[in-house]
């Protein structure tokens, strides 16, 4: 067991006497239990959003973009807030699965499954918000760089738009390879344990015969390695793209360099926050709390309040240069943000974003499952509000004074959003039944050096090895 | 040829890798080992060559980043410059910085999908193939060794009893 040494003083992942077949066990139960009537009530709940989404989506485009309350001041409005949200909540998987790889941190393991399916389904509800704002969604492989089939005009690719697409396109398809090559092996863990032959079916399609051998291992290893490393700049060239569509127009409050390391950390923020969101619910509801421990929730509520630290600083380096530049318009923007009609929902994300985060330098706070649920939920609700306050305080006011406005959502508004917020939830959920939630093969391999029942053992031998023929 | 092989089941990973050990140095053939999670150093200790996937990916990012560079230098400066934010249009290179970002996810996009395509093909995996684990419990709680037999089956047998083995099974194989 020499090798498998780990300091003492690191905390065990894995609580209680467990042992693998322990682990199978324990992850297969959400998958071959029954749903309970909790997950029928919330998973109606969301089906119905979901279903009252598809509703407004489908008069949006009927009738058309004016179903919204975007006008000609504030053309960008909810929907692009909504992408952003979505696309930044969608972050956290892969810094999870990646960076985490690459920095060799085993409490990734316990969640990097969910985070991973998180970041997948919320850049599916991400997408959504361009795709339909298009007007003609239809239509939309025109953003493929196809010649125009009227002459031979193609894309732009000195949009920040366009570099959108291929971001958003190649981060959600090699997010979903990374799942799902993470996946084979747990599924094929399910497809042996399968005891009807309709699952062990299903199991054995979506396991792609999986068979576990060493060179399959070895080579299984080395990809994801490497899809990590390549996945790391990736995740980091998306949210910065993505802040290109502000920063490289010529808006004031828009026009600035600081915004791709800012919406980086502010997506990791959010991320974070929906992981600990999602996670605090589903250790209790599926049984892991033996997995996903306190130590784990605890560990992401350090990266929030440090992400949140960094945002903060950006939001007040943001004012100070505002100022500093002596750009009047810029000035203005700024100042209008915090003292304009806008100044509640300005509030709203330096409360929910600056003040919420730092709570978690109390350590009782931090590891405290109700606090960190109500941080993570408060964190969310003012990453949202800090897209709100860039795009729509950036654009009310504009140039010409005799354009100034302001900007009302419609029904159609809320009702898409809250139609992707049922879709997030209905993937989710059905996930949640019918997936391996936690990465067990990944498990299983760490369970010598940071599992509790090994702890245990290590320490005894160690106490009988010094005590010399002492037999206690 | 005899075409018999014996399944050696274990249920630790330390005692595999130690059987794995003796049973490389008694000059038997181990055909293959089936786990349930990867076992660091167990392919140096069956002696299997390394993987060359990670070259592989990085050809594939050169491959992604030769197709994008020439996709934007066609579209973009040779069949229909356009005067965009007045933003060079007529020098490759002048108007490159504004083709970075797409240049750069085309290389990741062709680096980490061909590699996973590479890795599915070379260990045959996709969607309705059937597994050939001989055993359910190896994606459970057992390893599986899997040797080929050469010279008296019953020495062999005794052998693998006490290389810590769960279960020993000689299989013939077709």
């Amino acid at each position: 067991m020499s090798s498998h040494y780990e300091a003492p003083i690191r905390k065990p992942l894995v609580i209680g006497d467990k042992n693998f077949h322990d682990v199978t066990v324990d992850v297969a139960a959400p998958v071959e239990g029954r749903a309970n009537k909790q997950w029928w009530i919330v998973f109606s709940i969301a089906l119905a959003a979901f279903l009252w989404g598809v509703g407004c989506v489908a008069y949006t485009v009927g009738t058309g973009i004016g179903t919204w309350g975007s006008n000609k001041t504030v053309g960008w409005a909810w929907d692009i807030t909504n992408f952003v949200w979505w696309v930044g909540i969608g972050h956290a998987g892969t810094l999870i699965s990646a960076v985490l790889l690459l920095f060799r941190q085993k409490w990734r393991m316990a969640i990097n499954r969910s985070a991973e399916a998180m970041t997948i389904f919320s850049v599916i509800q991400a997408a959504m918000f361009p795709v339909f704002h298009m007007g003609r969604p239809w239509l939309a492989y025109w953003v493929m760089p196809v010649p125009n089939q009227f002459g031979s005009l193609w894309v732009n690719f000195n949009s920040p738009l366009l570099w959108d697409v291929f971001a958003i396109s190649t981060y959600l398809s090699v997010s979903l390879v990374f799942w799902w090559t993470g996946l084979l092996p747990d599924f094929a863990m399910l497809r042996d344990r399968a005891v009807t032959p309709f699952t062990k079916r299903v199991y054995s399609i979506v396991s792609f015969g999986w068979s576990g051998r060493a060179k399959d291992w070895q080579r299984f290893e080395e990809v994801s390695l490497v899809l990590a490393g390549l996945a790391t700049p990736l995740v980091l060239s998306v949210h910065t793209i993505v802040s290109f569509d502000f920063a490289t127009s010529v808006i004031p409050g828009w026009h600035t360099t600081i915004l791709p390391p800012y919406f980086v950390a502010g997506a990791i923020f959010s991320g974070f926050a929906m992981v600990n969101t999602l996670l605090i619910i589903m250790r209790k509801v599926s049984n892991l709390e033996a997995y996903i421990t306190i130590q784990h929730i605890e560990l992401m509520n350090i990266i929030i309040m440090i992400t949140g630290s960094i945002v903060g600083t950006a939001y007040i380096t943001e004012l100070f240069i505002a100022w500093y530049s002596g750009v009047e318009y810029e000035q203005y923007a700024f100042l209008n943000r915090a003292t304009g009609p806008y100044w509640w929902s300005y509030l709203l994300m330096m409360t929910c974003n600056v003040v919420s985060p730092q709570v978690m330098w109390s350590k009782k706070i931090r590891t405290s499952i109700m606090a960190s649920f109500i941080i993570s939920i408060v964190v969310n609700i003012g990453m949202w509000f800090e897209r709100f306050v860039i795009i729509v305080t950036s654009l009310h006011r504009d140039y010409l004074p005799s354009s100034w406005t302001m900007f009302q959502p419609t029904f159609v508004d809320a009702g898409f959003f809250i139609g992707t917020i049922g879709f997030f939830f209905v993937l989710f959920l059905l996930y949640s039944r019918s997936f391996p939630v936690i990465a067990q093969a990944e498990v299983k391999s760490i369970m010598k050096t940071s599992s509790e029942k090994y702890k245990k053992l290590r320490d005894q031998e160690g106490h009988n090895n010094h005590s010399h023929s002492d037999n206690h | 040829m005899s075409n018999k092989v014996i399944h050696v089941l274990y249920n630790d990973d330390d005692i595999l890798m130690d059987a794995v050990k003796q049973t490389r140095a008694a000059h038997h053939h181990i055909e293959e080992v089936y786990t349930p999670f990867p076992v660091h150093g167990l392919d140096k200790a069956m002696g299997l060559a390394p993987t060359r996937l990670a070259i592989c990916s990085f050809l594939y990012g050169l491959v992604g980043l030769s197709v994008a560079t020439s996709m934007l230098y066609y579209i973009m400066i040779v069949d229909w410059p356009q005067d965009i934010g007045g933003k060079p249009s007529f020098s490759f290179i002048q108007n490159m910085p504004a083709f970075v970002p797409v240049m750069f996810e085309m290389t990741v996009f062709f680096a980490a999908h061909l590699m996973v395509i590479t890795f599915y093909m070379r260990s045959k995996l996709w969607p309705f193939k059937e597994a050939e684990n001989p055993d359910v419990r190896t994606t459970d709680d057992h390893f599986l060794m899997e040797v080929s037999v050469h010279g008296d089956v019953d020495q062999m047998v005794s052998f693998f009893e006490n290389t810590g083995a769960v279960e020993v099974k000689v299989i013939e194989k077709h």
